[in-house]
C-alpha cells in the first residue's frame, strides 16, 4: 500500500479534533446559560466531523467527507429546533438559566 | 314427502339450525351496531330475532310432526365439528325429537311473548338495548342447551344460561345489592354445574363418547342397574340439575334472583332456565333407570323442595318471591316427577308452567309498574277494577297454579304427576300425599296473592296502566294457561293423550295396574286439596284476615312465619357454615408463601425506584455529564477489554 503523504498526520488532527470536542463538553456542563450551552453543542459536533475528515483524508476515501455533509446538515437542523425552543422558554421562564428550568424531576 | 321451504327448497327440518342462528343474529346485530339505532329499532330487532325464531320453530315442528313417510323421526343435524383430538370430536349438531322440539317450541313461544311484554315494560330504562342483547343471547344459550346433540354443546348452552342469568340479575348494576344477588346466584349454581362437569368426564372417560343417543345406549349396554358408575354419574349430573333448577339444598339463589328485571323473572327464573335441569334428567333418564338410587334421591329432593318452598311461598309479602318460591315449588313437582320415572308428566308439567308462571310474573310486573315499584302485597289491594285486563289474566295464572279442576292446564299436569306418583312402581302413597299436601298449599299461597293484590280496599293509588304491547302477551299466556292442558286428560275425565303419545318415542311410560277408580278417587283428592286451598285463602286473606294475625301473633306464630320467610333459615345456615368460614380462611391465608413472593417482588421494585429516581434531577447539564460519564465507560470497555 503506497500512502500519499499527508500534510498534516493523523495523531494531530486526532488530537485536535479531541481537544476541541473537550472543550464543547466542559462548555456544555459549566455554562448555565442555554444559548452558550447549544454553542458548546455545535462545537462538539464539528469536533466529530473533524474527526471524520481527518480519517477521511488519511485513508483516501470520500466517506469521511460525506459524513460531515450529515453533521453539517444535522447541526443545521439541530439548531433551527433548538433556537426555537430556546425562544419558547425564554418567553416561559423570562431567563436562560437552565438550571432554573428543572421542573421535571421524580 | 318431506315438507320443503317454499323460500329455499331445502327440506323444512334441516332449517333448525336457522332457529338459534336468528336469536344470535339479533345478539350479534344489537351488541355491536345498536348504538346507533332508535329505541323503536332496538325493540324491533330484539323481538323480531326471538320472533323469526318462533316462526322458523313453528314451521320446523310442523314439518317434524306432519312428515307422512317418518313422523316423530329424531332429525339429528350436524353442521360441523367442534374440534378434533385423537378420537374427541364433538360436533356442533342440533338434535330434534319430540322432547326437544316440546322444548324448544315453549322456548321460542313463551321467550317471544316476553320480549314482546319487555319491549313496553322497559321503555324508560337506559339500558335498553343492553336488556335486549342479553335477552336474544340468553334464547340462544337456552336453545343451544336443548337442541345439543352432545352433552359438550349442552354444556355450553347450560354456561350460557347461567352467564346471561348473571347479567340480568344484576341488570341494575348500580345498586349493590342486585350485584351481590347476581353473584350468589353465579356462585350457587356453580357449585351444581362443578358436579355435572365431573359428570361429563366420568362418562366420556368411561363411555368414550359425548353424543348423547350414544352414550345412553352404551350405558345401558355396558352397566347394569344398579351399578355403581352408573349412581356416581346420575349422582353428579343430579347436582348440576339441582343448583340449575333451585331444588333442595341448592335452592336459595333463586329468591333473590328477583333482583332482575320483571320479564327476566319470568323467562329466565320461571318458564326456561329454572327447567333446564329437568330437561337434563329427562335427556338422560336412561341413566337414572340404571340407578334407582339416583332416581330415588331425585323424586325425594323434589317432594321435599316443594313442600319447604310451598310453605316459604305462604308467608312472602313481596310478590315477586312469592313466585320465586312457588317456582321453585312447581320445580319440585317436576322433580318428583322424574323421580317417578314419570319423564312425560315432568315433561308437560314444564309446559302448562311455562306459561302460567310466565303469565304470573308479567301480570305482577304490570302490577308493579303501575304501583310505582310497589312489590309489598299488603300495601296492594283493590286493584280488580283499576286493571282489569292484569286482574283477570292473574286470576287465571293463580287459578292454573293452584289446579283449578278442570279447566286449567295447571291442574292437568299437576294431577298427572300425582297419579303417577302414587301408581308407578317407584311412587308411593308418601310421595304422593307430599304432592297433595304441596297442592293444598299451592293453592292458598297463590289465592292469597290474588286476594290481596286484586281485591279488598286500594292502599296504593294506581299510577300508570299498561299498555296494548303488555297486555297483548298477558291475554295469550291466559289462554295458554287455559288450553294446553287439554293435550293430556286423565282416563277418567275424558282420555286425551295426545301429549304422552307424542313424545313416547323419546320418553317411555310403563304400564299402570291401578284401576280406574283409584285414579279417579286420587283426582277427586286433588281437586279437594286444590278447593280447600282456594276456600281457605278467601276466609283467611279476604273474610277474617283477623285468624291469621292472630296466629303470626303468638310467640310461636311470629317464630315460624319468620322462619318460612327466610327460606327455612337456610342462607344463615350456608352463611355461618360455609361463606363466612371460606371468608375467614381467604383471609388468614392471604399472606402465604406465593403471595409472599409476589410482594417481595413488589418491595425489590419500590427499593430501585426509591434509589433511581434521585438521578432524575430535572437538570439538564447533570444529564450531559452522566452521559459523558457513561459514554467514557462504555468505550473504555470496549477498548480495554
Amino acid at each position: 500500500m503506497n500512502a500519499v503523504p499527508l500534510s498534516i498526520p493523523l495523531a494531530q488532527g486526532m488530537l485536535l479534533a479531541g481537544v476541541l470536542f473537550a472543550f464543547g463538553l466542559i462548555g456544555l456542563l459549566v455554562r448555565r446559560n442555554l444559548i452558550f450551552m447549544l454553542m458548546s453543542v455545535e462545537i462538539m459536533l464539528n469536533a466529530a466531523g473533524l474527526a471524520f475528515i481527518v480519517a477521511g483524508a488519511q485513508w483516501e476515501q470520500a466517506d469521511g467527507q460525506i459524513m460531515f455533509l450529515f453533521i453539517l446538515t444535522l447541526a443545521a437542523a439541530e439548531v433551527s429546533v433548538g433556537l426555537a425552543l430556546v425562544l419558547q422558554l425564554y418567553r416561559h421562564f423570562q431567563t436562560l438559566d437552565a438550571d432554573a428550568m428543572s421542573r421535571l424531576w421524580g | 314427502m318431506p315438507t320443503r321451504c317454499p323460500v329455499c327448497g331445502a327440506e323444512m327440518v334441516d332449517l333448525l339450525w336457522l332457529v338459534p342462528a336468528l336469536s344470535l343474529l339479533g345478539f350479534l346485530t344489537l351488541a355491536m351496531a345498536g348504538g346507533w339505532f332508535s329505541r323503536k329499532t332496538i325493540a324491533l330487532i330484539g323481538v323480531g330475532s326471538v320472533g323469526l325464531s318462533m316462526v322458523v320453530a313453528g314451521l320446523v315442528g310442523f314439518a317434524f310432526i306432519g312428515s307422512s313417510d317418518s313422523p316423530g323421526q329424531p332429525h339429528d343435524q350436524i353442521l360441523w365439528t367442534w374440534l378434533q383430538i385423537s378420537g374427541f370430536g364433538p360436533t356442533i349438531g342440533f338434535y330434534l325429537d319430540p322432547l326437544s322440539l316440546v322444548m324448544m317450541l315453549v322456548i321460542t313461544l313463551v321467550g317471544f311473548l316476553i320480549h314482546l311484554y319487555s319491549a313496553e315494560f322497559m321503555i324508560d330504562d337506559e339500558g335498553y338495548r343492553r336488556f335486549f342483547a342479553y335477552m336474544n343471547l340468553f334464547v340462544v344459550a337456552m336453545l343451544t342447551l336443548v337442541l345439543g346433540d352432545n352433552l359438550l354443546l349442552l354444556y355450553l348452552g347450560w354456561e350460557g344460561v347461567g352467564l346471561c342469568s348473571y347479567l340480568l340479575i344484576g341488570f341494575w348494576y348500580r345498586d349493590p345489592a342486585n350485584g351481590a344477588a347476581a353473584q350468589k346466584a353465579f356462585i350457587v349454581t356453580r357449585l351444581g354445574d362443578v358436579a355435572l362437569a365431573i359428570g361429563l368426564f366420568l362418562l366420556f372417560t368411561h363411555l368414550g363418547t359425548f353424543n348423547i343417543q350414544d352414550l345412553m345406549a352404551r350405558a345401558a349396554e355396558q352397566w347394569p342397574v344398579g351399578s355403581s358408575l352408573a349412581t356416581i354419574a346420575a349422582f353428579l349430573l343430579l347436582g348440576g340439575a339441582v343448583g340449575k333448577s333451585a331444588q333442595l339444598p341448592l335452592q336459595t339463589w333463586l329468591p333473590d334472583a328477583m333482583a332482575g328485571p320483571t320479564p327476566v323473572s319470568a323467562l329466565i327464573h320461571a318458564a326456561t332456565m329454572v327447567t333446564a335441569g329437568m330437561y337434563l334428567i329427562a335427556r338422560t333418564h336412561v341413566l337414572y333407570s340404571l340407578a334407582p338410587t339416583a332416581q330415588t334421591a331425585v323424586a325425594v329432593i323434589g317432594a321435599v323442595t316443594l313442600l319447604l318452598a310451598a310453605c316459604s311461598a305462604l308467608v312472602q309479602r313481596d310478590i315477586k318471591r312469592v313466585l320465586a318460591y312457588s317456582t321453585i315449588s312447581q320445580i319440585g313437582y317436576m322433580f318428583l316427577a322424574l323421580g317417578v320415572g314419570a319423564w312425560a308428566a315432568a315433561l308437560f308439567h314444564f309446559t302448562t308452567h311455562a306459561f302460567f308462571k310466565a303469565l304470573l310474573f308479567l301480570a305482577a310486573g304490570a302490577v308493579i309498574q303501575s304501583l310505582h315499584e310497589e312489590h309489598d302485597i299488603y300495601r296492594m289491594g283493590g286493584l280488580r277494577r283499576a286493571l282489569p285486563v292484569t286482574f283477570w289474566t292473574f286470576l287465571i295464572g293463580a287459578a292454573s297454579l293452584a289446579g283449578f279442576p278442570l279447566v286449567t292446564a295447571g291442574f292437568y299436569s299437576k294431577d298427572w304427576i300425582l297419579w303417577e306418583a302414587w301408581a308407578s312402581p317407584l311412587g308411593s302413597p308418601w310421595l304422593w300425599g307430599a304432592g297433595v299436601t304441596g297442592a293444598f298449599l299451592t293453592a292458598l299461597y297463590s289465592f292469597r296473592l290474588v286476594f290481596n293484590v286484586f281485591f279488598g280496599e286500594a292502599k296504593t293509588e294506581v299510577g300508570s296502566r299498561p299498555g296494548l304491547m303488555m297486555e297483548g302477551p298477558l291475554i295469550v299466556l291466559a289462554a295458554g294457561s287455559l288450553v294446553v292442558g287439554f293435550l293430556e286428560v286423565p282416563r277418567a275425565l275424558g282420555d286425551v293423550s295426545l301429549f304422552s303419545e307424542f313424545v313416547r318415542s323419546v320418553l317411555p311410560s310403563f304400564e299402570t295396574t291401578a284401576s280406574i277408580t283409584t285414579e279417579l278417587a286420587l283426582q277427586i283428592a286433588t281437586m279437594l286439596a286444590a278447593l280447600l286451598g282456594i276456600a281457605a285463602a278467601y276466609i283467611l286473606f279476604l273474610r277474617r284476615p283477623g285468624l291469621v294475625t292472630a296466629v303470626t301473633g303468638t310467640v310461636w306464630g311470629s317464630a315460624l312465619s319468620r322462619f318460612w320467610i327466610e327460606g327455612w333459615g337456610l342462607d344463615r345456615l350456608y352463611d355461618t357454615w360455609f361463606v363466612r368460614p371460606f371468608l375467614w380462611v381467604a383471609q388468614t391465608n392471604k399472606d402465604d408463601l406465593i403471595d409472599r413472593v409476589y410482594t417481595g417482588l413488589a418491595w425489590l421494585i419500590r427499593q430501585f425506584f426509591a434509589a433511581l429516581h434521585r438521578t432524575q434531577t430535572g437538570q439538564v447539564r447533570w444529564y450531559a455529564a452522566v452521559l459523558a460519564a457513561g459514554s467514557v465507560v462504555i468505550v473504555a470497555l470496549v477498548v480495554l477489554s
